[in-house]
């Protein structure tokens, strides 16, 4: 008996459930997907009341009180430095200004690096601002946009009492 | 005349780079979707600032509180009313520190995520709070503006 050849059948396979699935899934990530824009941290070092004050050794770093004054609204109205008061429109810059000059007036850099900042902020005074101070004693843009650091240490005065 | 009937045929597209196409699309989006959703309340807005940068190292443990500016917090998705009724989540946060190794709370980072509007009272309270359980550690989370100035 002489057996005929047989064809080879060509085996598809059904891949229409497959990119039903996938695209499914595609839809799924670019509904979800979300651009988060960069976040950044200032650190606040608050120790606790105790460990500094029974330790008679530590030497107190140079300490500048920076008062924010809240006006209407919550928007800032002035900034009082070591007594010194800025309540025009360039405050901020002014800020940033005296404490480069302070920093200056140490001489030593690794004082200057020692140099801490309280403030001392109205309850009412909008975050923001808070946020606007701090970031004007921590450095500044340079026209290259560079930034040069100034002080690196900031603490809340403790207005609980 | 008797007109001939056509054999239809079914065409095929070659799908293949389609397929490709898709399934690289999707690698893309699930390599950038982000999980941490739950850290970071949606509907604080955080101030800008130039100087702020990301912290370079994550820290052994660290506690997200996103504060509102009518004072509730919310914490891993779950809202506390007020400031006050914290200690039982610092509590559960300690302990699952000292779980992961970190047994000292100082070591422990508190990121505070306060929304632009919140009075700064509000925030020493919550810092007040914090040191009740011996955190001592914050950071205060802003967004990063670019271009400066």
């Amino acid at each position: 008996m002489q057996m005929e050849p047989t064809e080879p059948e060509e085996i598809k396979l059904n891949m229409t459930a497959m990119i039903d699935i996938v695209f499914q899934l595609l839809v799924f990530f670019i509904m979800t997907f979300k651009v988060v824009a960069m976040e950044g941290d200032f650190n606040v070092k608050m120790p606790l009341a105790g460990d500094t004050a029974n330790d008679m050794d530590t030497v107190l770093p140079d300490l500048i009180v920076v008062e924010l004054i809240a006006g209407t609204n919550g928007a800032i109205n002035s900034i009082v430095a070591d007594g010194e008061t800025f309540s025009d429109q360039n405050m901020y810059i002014d800020l940033t200004k005296f404490i480069e000059q302070r920093i200056a007036g140490e001489g030593n850099p690794e004082d200057a690096a020692d140099t801490e900042v309280e403030f001392d902020i109205d309850y009412g005074l909008k975050y923001s601002f808070t946020v606007k101070a701090i970031e004007a004693v921590s450095g500044k843009v340079l026209p290259d946009g560079t930034i040069k650091k100034l002080i690196q240490k900031v603490k809340f005065k403790d207005n609980s009492n | 005349m008797k007109i001939k009937r056509r054999k239809t045929e079914i065409l095929e597209g070659d799908l293949t780079p389609m397929i490709d196409m898709t399934f690289q699309l999707i690698a893309f989006f699930m390599l950038l979707i982000n999980f941490s959703e739950v850290d970071r309340a949606e509907e604080i807005t955080l101030p800008t600032s130039v100087l702020a940068v990301p912290p370079e190292v994550r820290p052994d443990y660290q506690i997200i509180l996103n504060l509102e500016p009518g004072g509730s917090v919310k914490h891993e998705g779950q809202a506390i009313e007020k400031i006050e009724f914290l200690g039982p989540i610092f509590t559960q946060q300690l302990n699952a520190a000292a779980r992961e190794g970190v047994t000292d709370p100082a070591e422990i980072a508190v990121i505070i995520r306060s929304h632009q509007d919140t009075p700064t009272g509000l925030v020493q309270e919550l810092i007040s709070k914090c040191q009740e359980s011996e955190l001592q550690s914050f950071s205060l989370r802003v967004k990063e503006k670019v271009g400066g100035g």
